[in-house]
């Protein structure tokens, strides 16, 4: 029976299940396939930190958004058209989150009164009147699993466990979309193992021909290729564009690169890659702790390597000291903080925003360190990149943040020719006859030697030094010189760095100012309300310390500043302390992205308040 | 001469003592043990045929720590308990380069444990030289974690009531593949174990006894001073029987397992009985037996070589696994990077 295939411009998606059920797998195939098929897509996986959490309950429930569109988007989506659920516990945690008429598509076995029981439902969703405002489709997806490998050979567990892609199969036929990709996948990941391989393509096939025969759906949907820039595009990951921003900068530095690190939730991944491309020279230390991640980093950059140290929050308050001594030895050192929710252990697999205040000031002593900061997925590979050039021209730690949500979303990057990339360019020091280690170049930096360059030999470590010659020195004037000097040579690096731009007017009644991962969020919530006739500009920082020298200017051209951030109001203090305006802040610290209709309520809520003030 | 075999030496001047002597000015206590450290240290080094340049020497906070700045070559001073962590960041991305870590019992044996038990589990070709003067001297005399039971300092002002580390047996347990003890006092004895220590591929660990004039003077007075240092100190000598006192007549017998002294004066003791070293043994459990020596006063003390094995080192190994894996796959260029995984074209 055909049916008829409606045209839409953007849609959500959301995949929930027990963390067992191959949730982040069934949802990354998804996202692929729409990428490969021309579509901008963002994607948001959130997980229980248990990793197999106690089955059937709402804890254990892992969900992976999506979302897809024919325009450029940029978030995964604010609120859910479909969710797909696994039992019920995935029906009761995400209902909070649909669109009034979200399609639920369920795997009825699985509403069994075990599993209400655990999803703590009295009586089964699906036959009472709770989900009348939705469209549930209940789909007996176990059976017509179990139906279409029944001569596979395949143990009863291992047949249950292929229903993920019964699932994946019918989303494909619902949103008119090609089983090729997955397949092609399928034989890749199943080579070794041909039975697996055949009975998820079987299972894969039967979601789909389910869609067309069944009376459940009456219509199916198509959303059309996006008109992104021409060009080869891959789909990363923040972690993974930041882990490709490495490596291609140790090329282009032509500098061998050197990873320190311990395992941290979310920024663990970075690892994984990187311990990939030994090929490329990459050394990866999987160190006994978060402090022998970046110490070890730091003399590995003393013996002329481009380090790194990778971390989430609680690492970074561990490598603090270190950080510090980064600061002393002046060696080009790049932390990356991939941050959570904290304080302490804090929520491991939910993101934030609340590292700022730590990255910026965080040590003992006057100690200043560049803080960059990556704002989608694609971008973490070219703020990595700043990172390491900056590292190395200056001679100075650099803070990267990056958080939880773009860390672990996904998006389309458009592969960049290598023609058109920054140069990191790194120079060493390799004969002087005239050679004091602390001796500066026009950016302040003193030179980098390699040990094992004959006659430049020198002595470096975390007690002060006098300037130029770098000998220990006490010295009251030459600590407080060298101090100013530390401070003098990060706020320069502002000289070297873009300006701020703003959207659409430059100056006027509000501008949204956000930082980091914040930024699709405020994008779609601008434009909306444009749309709605509001004016109002947006403007996104990348460079958090130093600033871009005209962020003061910026800010005092517009009559109100709103600054939505996930924490407290951290970069709000900054602005605050630095310009001496007071920002509106917007704050929301629930482990979650901001969500866009969020922030446009609050456009709203300032510029009618603007209104009523001036008829007052 | 023996070299390790990733660093070529080269005809060139012959180095001196005089070559690793630095202008600045030593600042140690006078008196401190430190001087005779740094003194063999700076006599081995030239004897190892690397260039000056190549040798890098890497610490933490402390007296000790201040090494670095006394070596006229490479030198970095880090933080506190992290000198190993540096080091072996440093060895890994630079195996050419010959590290020599000066630590002490504060800085490696209580804030940088971890960071040196991993040292030695992963074997990294580091040199690390143990300043153990069972005290906190820089912070001006508090306990430290090899201080003795009943030792009184400024924090424990009624004694210890810690025990303490056997820094020997603590690097054999984590692995160390060379592991050895002199005494300041003993500069041709330390000479020889810092040689050694140089030549071996893998973890170095010497532990010197150091005298602290100031906080812990005379802790290790037993061991040198004359009258009493012969009967003592058990030096270690490779595939030789374990004999010591003024007239060589005393030896270590093995029973029920445990170390007792015997008088080979006596007619029931013969040399026969006396255990042999055997430095290079697989098994570690006679570097443990003599490593825990130090526990019971009815027994010498051992100095010299108590293991000396070979196992491949990590830096080594991480360098061999890039090798690999490049000759498998091709050395990587940015395009073959960037346009990895899956693709698609938007025209």
């Amino acid at each position: 029976m055909a049916k008829e295939i409606k045209k839409l411009e953007s849609v959500t998606v959301r995949f929930a299940g027990d963390s067992g059920d191959g949730m982040q797998l069934t949802g990354a195939r998804f996202g692929d396939t729409t990428a490969l098929s021309g579509k901008d897509i963002a994607t948001l996986p959130d997980y229980p930190s248990e990793i197999r959490a106690p089955a059937g309950t709402t804890s254990g429930v892992s969900g992976f958004q999506l979302n897809f569109s024919s325009h450029a988007i940029g978030t995964p989506g604010d609120l859910v058209d479909v969710l797909v659920a696994m039992n019920p516990a995935a029906v009761k945690v995400n209902l909070k989150d649909l669109k009034k008429n979200a399609i639920i598509i369920v795997n009825q076995d699985a509403f069994d009164a075990k599993n209400l029981k655990l999803a703590g439902y009295e009586s089964n969703p699906l036959e009472d009147d709770s989900l009348s405002a939705y469209k549930a489709v209940p789909v007996p997806i176990t059976t017509l699993t179990k139906n279409a490998l029944e001569d596979s050979g395949l143990s009863p567990k291992e047949i249950i466990r292929c229903k993920n892609f019964f699932a994946l199969g019918l989303m494909f036929w619902l949103y008119s979309e090609s089983l090729i990709p997955t397949i092609k996948w399928l034989e890749n990941k199943f080579e070794k193992h041909p039975d697996i391989k055949e009975a998820n393509i079987k299972v894969l096939k039967a979601g789909y021909n389910f869609g067309d025969n069944t009376r459940l759906f009456t219509e199916r949907y198509k959303i059309e290729a996006a008109h992104l820039e021409p060009g080869i595009y891959r789909n990363v990951s923040g972690n993974e564009a930041t882990a490709l921003g490495c490596v291609t900068a140790s090329l282009l530095a032509k500098t061998p690169l050197f990873l320190g690190s311990y395992p941290i939730t979310p920024a663990s991944e970075i690892l994984q890659y990187l311990s990939k491309y030994k090929n490329y020279g990459v050394i990866t230390f999987q160190a006994e702790d978060e402090i022998s991640g970046i110490t070890s980093a730091i003399g590995a950059s003393f013996g002329g390597s481009l380090a790194l140290t990778t971390t989430s929050g609680p690492g970074l308050a561990l490598k603090t000291e270190a950080i510090g001594l980064a600061v002393m030895t002046e060696l080009p050192l790049v932390i990356i903080d991939v941050q959570r929710g904290g304080p302490s252990t804090g929520l491991p697999t939910k993101t934030e925003d609340s590292d700022l205040l730590q990255a910026v000031y965080g040590r003992n002593g006057e100690a200043p360190v560049v803080v960059l900061s990556a704002s989608s997925p694609k971008d973490c590979f070219y703020m990595t990149l700043e990172a390491f050039r900056i590292a190395v021209k200056y001679m100075t730690p650099v803070i990267l943040l990056t958080d939880g949500y773009i860390a672990n979303g996904s998006e389309p990057f458009k592969i960049p020719s290598v023609d058109k990339l920054p140069k990191v360019e790194v120079k060493f020091l390799e004969e002087g006859r005239e050679f004091y280690p602390y001796m500066r170049d026009a950016n302040l930096a003193r030179p980098w030697v390699k040990p094992g360059t004959p006659g430049l030999e020198h002595r470096i470590g975390g007690l002060e030094k006098s300037h130029i010659f770098g000998n220990v020195s006490y010295d009251a004037e030459n600590h407080d010189f060298m101090c100013r000097l530390r401070a003098e040579k990060v706020a320069s690096v502002q000289k070297d760095i873009p300006d701020l731009k703003v959207l659409y007017e430059q100056e006027g009644e509000l501008l949204v100012l956000g930082w980091g991962g914040t930024y699709g969020a405020i994008f779609h919530a601008v434009e909306k309300a444009r749309k709605a006739g509001m004016k109002v500009s947006q403007a996104h920082l990348n460079y958090i310390n130093p600033f871009p020298k005209n962020l003061g200017s910026v800010l005092s051209k517009f009559n109100s500043i709103l600054i939505p951030e996930v924490n407290l109001g951290q970069l709000a203090r900054l602005i605050r302390s630095e310009y001496l305006i007071k920002p509106i802040q917007f704050n929301k610290v629930r482990g979650l992205p901001l969500k866009s209709f969020e922030i446009q309520n609050k456009i709203l809520e300032i510029l009618s308040e603007d209104k009523d003030d001036s008829k007052k | 001469m023996t070299v390790k075999s990733d660093m070529e030496p080269k005809e060139k001047k012959k180095l001196t003592y005089q070559d690793f002597v630095p202008e600045n000015e030593v600042k140690w206590c006078p008196g401190c043990g430190d001087y005779s450290i740094l003194a063999q240290v700076q006599r081995v080094l030239p004897e190892l045929g690397l260039e000056r340049e190549k040798f890098v020497c890497v610490s933490g906070i402390g007296c000790s720590s201040r090494f670095p700045y006394y070596m006229n070559t490479y030198g970095f001073h880090g933080i506190h308990g992290r000198a190993a962590a540096i080091a072996t960041g440093l060895k890994v991305s630079r195996p050419d380069l010959s590290i020599w870590v000066a630590t002490g019992d504060g800085d490696m044996m209580s804030i940088g444990g971890n960071h040196f038990i991993h040292a030695c589990r992963k074997n990294v070709d580091l040199n690390i030289l143990l300043f153990n003067n069972r005290i906190y001297g820089l912070t001006k005399g508090q306990y430290s974690p090899t201080s003795q039971k009943g030792m009184i300092t400024k924090t424990s002002p009624y004694g210890v009531v810690d025990h303490p580390f056997k820094p020997i047996a603590l690097a054999i347990g984590s692995g160390a593949t060379f592991v050895a003890r002199s005494i300041d006092r003993e500069p041709k004895h330390m000479q020889e174990m810092i040689k050694k220590a140089g030549e071996h591929k893998g973890l170095s660990f010497v532990e010197i006894y150091q005298n602290c004039v100031i906080f812990n003077d005379g802790e290790y007075s037993k061991l040198t001073d004359k009258d009493s240092r012969d009967d003592n100190l058990l030096v270690l000598e490779d595939k030789k029987p374990m004999i010591f006192g003024k007239g060589k007549d005393k030896g270590i017998k093995l029973v029920n397992f445990k170390p007792v002294v015997i008088d080979l004066n006596k007619k029931e003791n013969s040399i026969e009985d006396v255990l042999i070293h055997d430095e290079t043994d697989e098994s570690s459990m006679r570097a443990i037996m003599l490593a825990c020596m130090i526990e019971d006063h009815k027994l010498p003390t051992p100095i010299g070589i108590f293991r000396r094995v070979q196992k491949s080192t990590y830096d080594g190994d991480v360098n061999l696994q890039l090798h690999e894996v490049t000759k498998k796959y091709g050395k990587g260029d940015l395009n073959t990077l960037l346009n990895g995984g899956n693709t698609w074209e938007i025209k």
